[in-house]
């Protein structure tokens, strides 16, 4: 049998998916249900199938539903908030009225291309009480000191104000180029028609958004999930557990306390949780359609 | 009238997501403690260099820079040869089990790489890849988003242009290496800043292969001062500069290819 080419081509990367993607995602599950920990690292005769136990011990702990809770919170209101940001975002810089599209474009996507590590770091000091710009420019509207990242009722809505301003200039390119992809007659149809600004928005501009729209929120809702490196760096979760999120629990546990069954548990709960938000998306697609 | 409110609101807007990054800089050309200030400057009072002079002296951050270019540079090269060889198979060859495999490949793309981390870990370790650049760059190698990218561009190359180079007698390898890579040069640009700043920016997995300080990517470098500085601004501003400044020089350069890969990218059901 003569050797084809094109496994040349696909060998390589298929190869490294292969034994650096999917064996490792196989892996995980196997671990999951093991009392893997630092024992085990030395020696790898030291653990023993558990079965469901990490499951039942995750489900038991008031940490890991408190990480649940925050990342639940922090998606479902950075997400939508985000995305409309980035419509709104989408829609003026593609106005007739607007020129020098592209400076504004430029400006607004300057956060997303920066480290995320060096922004939380910049942000942490923009939140400082005394300090920080956010206080002082909130002090010209008349609004006292808050202690942003000290209090745990407004850390969490400091990880999203970051998040949002980090992340909105990339679905809003995504935006423009669906927002220039609808058809302008059918604007001036409306126009005709006698439909006034609201109602093109709604009846016109958000139905033909759609695809867009359900790709976006997939593709946000996935990344915001992952939430991790902002915790990490503005409050280590804290205070009071009120920024944990499902992946700083899980490092802490599976690479600080080296509780890797426990931990690959955790990450496997990720991952259905990502799983069930995108088939929910799809599906919601495909009935639109229907 | 609206034309103004709509300029004005832009401008607001404009200055609003850039007033983090004029303060930050301001801020890392101050002397210590002249940050810490209220009203907040957008403007040094006194001009110095000595935060940027204390990082590469005292804390050898061009180590962590250095770290930072060699190893995002290497998964660039190496993951744009290996994604743009599969690219191309799935684009214009025709193999058993063609259409399954791309579908699988696909579909891998909900799994959150944090599953993957313990297993690669545990097995990076038994290599002997912790603390070196490996660690980075094996699980970089190929990816699918960097195929799929490739592919949808080879597709629209014609077929014709590779049937004639064949009948010129052209190999396999020379049709990928003389045509293909040529012609889909800007998708190869595009992925290429992709990778590069992905890896750039990437903090969690470099945190967890990395312990010897020596090996720090700057993300990681960056977190760990910000452990024992968290007083002082203007050295950690100083530091998010370095890091964020070539990645956004290159994004300056390059932004039309990058914006054309979001866009490539968000096409794809």
């Amino acid at each position: 049998m003569k050797f084809k080419p094109v496994y040349f081509f696909l060998a390589p990367a298929l190869t490294a998916i292969f034994v650096f993607f999917f064996i490792p995602v196989i892996s995980a599950f196997i671990i999951s249900f093991t009392d893997f920990d630092i024992y085990a690292i030395g020696d790898y005769s030291k653990f023993r199938f558990t079965g469901l136990d990490n499951y039942y011990k995750l489900f038991d702990n008031q940490l890991f539903w408190k990480a649940l809770t925050n990342t639940f919170y922090f998606v479902i209101i950075s997400g939508p908030i985000s995305i409309a940001v980035s419509l709104g975002a989408a829609m003026i810089l593609n106005s007739k009225l607007v020129k020098f599209k592209g400076i504004f474009r430029l400006v607004y996507f300057m956060p997303v291309v920066t480290t995320l590590v060096a922004v939380s770091i910049v942000w942490r000091f923009i939140y400082h009480p005394e300090f920080g710009l956010l206080n002082y420019g909130l002090s010209f509207v008349g609004i006292e000191k808050i202690d942003w990242l000290g209090d745990p009722f407004w850390s969490m809505p400091s990880i999203i104000i970051l998040s949002i301003w980090k992340n909105f200039g990339y679905n809003m390119i995504i935006f423009i180029a669906g927002l220039q992809n609808i058809p302008e007659e059918l604007y001036e149809a409306a126009q005709i028609e006698g439909a006034n600004g609201w109602q093109r928005f709604t009846k016109i501009t958000l139905p033909m958004l759609a695809p867009t729209t359900v790709f976006i929120t997939i593709i946000t809702m996935i990344g915001y999930f992952q939430l991790f490196a902002e915790p990490y760096i503005m409050t280590q979760g804290g205070p009071l557990d009120s920024t944990l999120s499902i992946v700083l629990y899980m490092y802490q546990e599976g690479f600080r306390w080296w509780n890797m069954g426990y931990s690959s548990a955790i990450a496997f709960v990720l991952f259905v949780i990502i799983l069930a938000g995108t088939l929910i998306q799809m599906w919601v697609q495909k009935r639109r359609e229907a | 009238m609206r034309k103004y409110l709509l300029y004005a609101f832009l401008i607001i807007t404009g200055f609003l997501t850039l007033a983090p990054f004029i303060w930050m800089l301001s801020a890392s050309f101050m002397f210590d403690g002249h940050a810490s200030v209220f009203p907040p400057r957008f403007f040094p009072d006194e001009f110095t260099f000595i935060q940027y002079e204390t990082l590469f002296s005292r804390l050898d951050v061009s180590r962590n820079l250095i770290n930072s270019v060699l190893i995002s540079t290497m998964v660039t090269v190496v993951s744009l040869v290996f994604n743009s060889m599969a690219g191309f198979a799935f684009a214009k060859y025709r193999f058993r089990g063609k259409d399954t495999i791309f579908k699988m490949l696909l579909s891998s793309m909900v799994i959150p790489s944090q599953v993957t981390m313990l297993p690669l870990f545990l097995m990076l370790k038994e290599f002997g890849f912790l603390n070196t650049y490996m660690a980075i760059l094996v699980p970089g190698l190929a990816n699918v988003f960097g195929i799929f990218l490739i592919r949808q561009y080879v597709m629209a190359i014609p077929d014709s242009l590779i049937e004639s180079a064949r009948i010129d007698g052209a190999t396999d390898f020379q049709i990928y290496y003389k045509i293909i890579v040529p012609l889909a040069m800007p998708v190869m640009v595009t992925l290429a800043i992709f990778t590069f700043m992905g890896t750039w920016n990437d903090f969690l997995w470099p945190l967890i292969v990395f312990n010897d300080s020596s090996m720090y990517t700057l993300p990681v470098a960056l977190a760990n001062l910000m452990g024992e500085h968290t007083k002082d601004p203007e050295l950690m501003m100083a530091g998010s500069v370095i890091t964020i400044l070539p990645v956004m020089l290159l994004f300056l350069v390059l932004q039309k290819y990058y914006i054309k890969g979001i866009m490539m990218g968000s096409v794809k059901e």
